[in-house]
């Protein structure tokens, strides 16, 4: 919590322009000069809160998906869902859609790709996971081969934007809103449901005997991870590993109960795109790096050293 | 007092068409112990998952003390019916004290957190399989014996009315072979239902109040061990030439090559 506190006003005073803690406060407050004020409020706060929602959101997928595909190697996007996301947002830019609309359009993507991964695998329960897993794996080389083909055809102009929002950016993140009222509610909901994916966690059949209405459970979480993803890709493009490797890291320090992985999931995972972001925009200030990128670069050496140390 | 009754019920096999003169019609009682003897893939697994209401009859009904099981809450259910399954499901990583602790499961509502109460039983449940000292170690780096006893330990935990347990001496060395029994026979004197599937005969023999002989081709037949464990009844139920001797009192059986 303090952590997370801590990282969000670090993220606020760093920038092209530094500020002080202090300088910060009174913008906040509305005071002090008009254009701290302008800097906090309408171009700093939105996209830190962006950021830290977005991590929480894939941490809080991720941790969702690795349980509902028993499998420690899911992340939010192994399903498939930012693949239509992406296709969506491409065609969009290609289209010189912009703003709002795009952002519209790459959520539509998402949705559209997950009822088509729930609808051809819709028969969930014991044997079926690995159906979903297969299913989505196959969906997802699909949109991935759209995406080529999109940057393949696309007019040269058009494709650093493109690549950008391939690689996670949140420049264009304007509006956090509504990824905070996603977040905020799900971690209430998911509270009381930590020790039922709990008991979900050691296997279906498992679950069942112990009293679980596992058909439901799953069936609820593969749709709220989906939902919080495509919001996440819709806020920031797809931010890669935030969903793979922070639930790994809060499992190895605090055990595998749900019910403090699951909220943890969504402060650290906002902690790191929030630190990864206000990396990405200060390395090479004024220029900024796509956020996905930086949150790779740390993701890719923690995990391997996870799995040196085969604690998955 | 605890009763299972079974009424005109057959079990659906994958691949198999029901046969409703191999129905069963009896009551599994509170007190006995009973023993589902048969040979590989007859449906003994599948016949415990059915009584545990994981999989639909493919035809006949189920009471818990005169309540369809159909009609239970799954919660309700799994305070009274407890299985321990004959695979071990590999999940996701977790220590034999977090294992045994989700036998407490269906006790909790979904805002509680586990009482001292509930830990001390779970204690006690791993002091009682010899697991005490193993609590915090990691479930995937035991032995397959200790892990059977950790999943003894979770349905102990769980403290059901009706104890369904698929083999329970797999896995277990004859130390532990008798231990386990003598939980189970604990258990059926505190006037609890216990049904398990056995693959050794003489186990059954040993211990059982009751057995229930499943056939592949001729309807089922069930009642008093000491009047079914016989030359004639067991020879074409493994379809396999035994030779019999006593052993205390009870009949000890041995396969003729």
């Amino acid at each position: 919590m303090c952590v997370s506190m801590l990282s969000v006003v670090f993220a606020i005073t760093q920038g092209s322009v530094n500020l002080s803690p202090y300088a910060v406060w009174q913008a906040l407050l509305g005071q002090g000069s008009g254009l701290n004020q302008t800097l906090v409020l309408e171009l700093r706060l939105p996209r830190v809160m962006a950021a830290f929602a977005t991590g929480g959101l894939l941490a809080v997928a991720g941790a969702l998906m690795q349980i509902l595909l028993r499998n420690p190697l899911a992340d939010p996007y192994v399903l498939g869902i930012s693949g239509g996301a992406s296709v969506a947002a491409l065609a969009a830019i290609l289209l010189g859609i912009s703003g709002f609309l795009m952002s519209g359009m790459a959520f539509l993507g998402a949705v559209l790709s997950t009822l088509l991964v729930f609808g051809l695998s819709a028969r969930l329960g014991n044997t079926a996971t690995m159906r979903l897993l297969l299913t989505g794996v196959v969906i997802a080389a699909g949109w991935g081969a759209l995406i080529t083909l999109m940057l393949a055809l696309a007019p040269p102009h058009k494709i650093p934007g493109m690549l950008y929002w391939l690689m996670g950016d949140l420049s264009y993140a304007s509006t956090p809103w509504l990824a905070w009222l996603v977040l905020v509610p799900t971690c209430l909901i998911l509270m009381p449901l930590g020790r039922s994916l709990n008991v979900l966690a050691r296997g279906p059949l498992q679950a069942a005997a112990l009293g679980v209405n596992v058909k439901s459970l799953e069936r609820f979480v593969f749709l709220l991870a989906s939902l919080l993803t495509a919001i996440a890709v819709t806020t920031a493009g797809s931010v890669g590993f935030v969903g793979l490797v922070i639930p790994h890291m809060l499992r190895m320090v605090l055990g595998n109960d749900q019910r403090l992985i699951l909220p943890a999931s969504a402060l650290a995972g906002g902690c790191l795109v929030t630190l990864a972001d206000t990396l990405a925009r200060t390395v090479i200030a004024p220029e900024q790096l796509p956020v996905g990128v930086i949150t790779a670069l740390l993701g890719v050496p923690t995990f391997l050293y996870l799995l040196q140390r085969g604690r998955l | 007092m605890t009763k299972l009754k079974l009424t005109q019920l057959l079990a659906a096999i994958p691949n198999k068409s029901p046969q409703p003169t191999h129905a069963l019609s009896l009551t599994f009682q509170a007190g006995q112990m009973w023993g589902i003897l048969g040979p590989n893939g007859v449906g003994k697994t599948t016949l415990l998952h059915t009584l545990a209401a994981l999989k639909a009859p493919a035809l006949g009904t189920i009471e818990l003390n005169d309540q369809p099981i159909t009609e239970l809450h799954r919660l309700r259910l799994a305070q009274q019916i407890g299985i321990m399954f004959q695979e071990h499901q590999d999940g996701f990583p977790a220590s034999v004290l977090e294992t045994v602790l989700l036998g407490r499961f269906p006790h909790l509502s979904p805002w509680e957190m586990e009482s001292e109460q509930d830990l001390a039983l779970a204690h006690a449940a791993l002091e009682r399989l010899d697991l005490a000292e193993f609590a915090q170690r990691a479930l995937n780096s035991l032995s397959g014996g200790e892990r059977q006893r950790a999943a003894l330990a979770a349905l102990t935990a769980q403290a059901p009315d009706v104890w369904l347990v698929d083999e329970p001496t797999n896995h277990l060395d004859l130390h532990y072979q008798v231990a386990v029994m003598g939980l189970l026979a604990e258990q059926a004197s505190m006037e609890k239902v216990v049904v398990m599937s056995l693959h050794d005969v003489n186990v059954a023999a040993q211990w059982c109040s009751h057995v229930l002989l499943l056939y592949p081709d001729r309807p089922p037949i069930w009642g008093k061990a000491a009047s079914l464990l016989t030359q004639q009844n067991l020879e074409p139920l493994y379809r396999q030439k035994l030779a019999m001797t006593e052993l205390n009192g009870k009949p000890l059986f041995v396969p003729i090559a």
